[in-house]
């Protein structure tokens, strides 16, 4: 293929690179062992694309030409490093560096899927702080630039470029290989809470003026369908992609015209989008097939509200159920606040109050402005209105949105 | 954001080589683990569908098949971060027809579907 427009010529540069980045760095990275190495050589062959195709022409194979591209310099790279360790050698000084695995190795693809997920395993390493493991593997898997990480995780660049430098150092040391089998869940546990951390980022924005990042998000998507490629059978890789999916299904309708927040109960779900609620549902039935975990369940969950018509409709005895077994799995009384909703949603208020007030003098809970306003509808909804108001009206002293001091101040007035 | 590719060609007499079906079904897989492709599925001949119109203020439904030459054979849809990767993705699917199918013709309309990104409120 050729094209005269060197505009699309460079689209199409950069829109190959994206697809095939993580693949390359993983190729570079088993070569040399090294994943700040891997990433200088994959930019290096993006270079020479960017030089040759506007005017040579596309090749016709653009991935496994920037693959091979890549793979030439990595094997450069090591031939130029043994020379010099053969000569170091030779002046009486022994050097450990002496890696020749790999030269011959054909391009076939089940040995790409091993290397990428190498690559993941060694990116979202247990050791690195949460922080570095998210911009590393926005980098490196997701394909993201420094620049549009930083944007998202609003830091200045300098600040993210620094951080995704030390966790390359840090990454120098560690073993670019796959864990050992009894290593395994643990470190997938890692690659899945580094997925949700960057999901959640996107979802809930927890700083800057808008309410969702949706980009941020759909990246995280993305990653959990690409870990459903290479580790199939794990239960909790498809759990999370299912509960990423189902939720982003719910961001058209999160959002209302002036850009304000609408929450579940509110949201008009005709807004929802079908088709990641059919992936959502689908990968959920092959977690819940392999076992499921935390992220099953919570999947299960979203699984119940994506499945009703609207809100009253939702299967509310079983939501409060799967509260009950995700606190078993993750104890944790923001849970609990949660379960006492679906109670009062499944028509039994003072089992909710049960359940809330048991929690109320969690020390975690103090500044949640949720709790009294849980717990003031729960009270309205069993007639004890003075108590209600009372709780409301801490409610409203606590929140710092404002939005919702107006919703709590009026309850508390009993408006 | 996301892009309806939907295939449109002549439906030959006979059917694919099996070496296309299997170049498909690989790059299916691989677009899918790399989470792009979202959605896809053949399409029957028209003579199984109908053709639903408004026309000079009556509506009409005319069974299937339509006369047209060249009929819509499949959609993929894909969720990427811009058109280009879209295009990329179905140039991927294209190529294969042609390199594996001798004298097979046709072509993909890529098109974006409209997400939250383009009712985007107003900062």
């Amino acid at each position: 293929m050729t094209t005269a427009d060197p505009a699309v010529v460079h689209r199409t540069v950069e829109a190959v690179w994206r697809i095939e980045a993580a693949r390359i760095v993983a190729v570079v990275a088993r070569l040399t062992g090294d994943v700040g190495l891997a990433e200088e050589i994959a930019q290096d062959a993006l270079v020479v694309a960017l030089e040759q195709w506007p005017r040579d022409g596309v090749p016709d194979d653009p991935g496994p030409w920037l693959l091979a591209t890549a793979r030439h310099r990595a094997i450069d790279q090591i031939r130029r490093r043994q020379n010099y360790a053969a000569k170091l050698q030779l002046v009486g000084r022994a050097t450990a560096e002496t890696d020749d695995g790999g030269f011959d190795e054909v391009l076939d693809e089940g040995r790409i899927g091993d290397d990428l997920l190498r690559l993941i395993f060694t990116v979202c390493h247990p050791d690195l702080p949460a922080e570095s493991r998210v911009g590393l593997t926005l980098r490196l898997l997701g394909g993201l630039t420094t620049a549009e990480i930083a944007r998202a995780f609003l830091v200045p660049e300098a600040t993210m470029a620094a951080r995704i430098t030390r966790a390359k150092k840090a990454l120098s040391g560690v073993e670019f290989a796959l864990p050992p089998a009894a290593e395994l869940a643990p470190r997938v546990e890692s690659v899945l809470a580094t997925v949700y951390l960057i999901f959640n980022e996107g979802y809930a924005a927890t700083g800057g003026s808008a309410w969702a990042r949706p980009e941020v998000s759909d990246e995280a998507v993305r990653l959990g369908r690409l870990l459903q490629g290479l580790l199939p059978r794990e239960a909790e890789v498809h759990g999370l992609a299912a509960l990423m999916e189902l939720q982003a299904s719910r961001l058209p309708a999160r959002v209302d015209q002036a850009g304000r927040p609408v929450l579940l109960p509110d949201q008009d779900r005709r807004r929802w989008d079908r088709l990641l609620i059919r992936r959502g549902l689908a990968a959920l039935s092959r977690a819940a097939e392999l076992g499921g975990g935390p992220y099953t369940v919570q999947a299960e969950i979203a699984a119940c509200h994506a499945r009703a018509r609207s809100h009253e409709a939702t299967d509310w005895e079983r939501v409060a159920a799967l509260y009950e077994v995700l606190f078993h799995l993750r104890p944790s009384p923001v849970l609990r606040v949660n379960q006492a909703v679906a109670y009062a949603m499944a028509g039994d208020p003072a089992r909710g109050l049960a359940v809330v007030d048991a929690v109320a003098g969690e020390k975690s809970l103090r500044d949640y402005p949720q709790l009294p306003a849980v717990r003031g509808d729960l009270l309205a909804r069993l007639g004890r209105a003075d108590e209600a108001k009372a709780a409301f009206a801490q409610a409203a002293a606590l929140t710092r949105n404002d939005a919702e001091r107006t919703l709590f101040q009026a309850r508390a007035e009993g408006r | 954001m996301r892009y309806i590719a939907l295939l449109t060609a002549t439906r030959p007499n006979t059917p694919p080589p099996p070496e296309l079906l299997e170049a498909i079904m690989k790059l299916g897989e691989e677009a899918t683990n790399a989470g792009a492709l979202v959605d896809q599925a053949g399409l029957s001949s028209s003579s199984f569908g109908a053709l639903v119109g408004v026309s000079g203020g009556e509506l009409t439904v005319t069974d299937g098949p339509f006369a047209e030459a060249k009929e819509v054979i499949s959609y993929a849809v894909y969720d990427v971060r811009d058109k280009a990767e879209a295009v990329e993705w179905t140039s991927r699917f294209m190529r294969v027809h042609r390199d594996l199918w001798a004298g097979w013709e046709g072509e993909s309309q890529v098109l974006k579907v409209m997400g939250p990104e383009d009712f985007a409120p107003q900062a």
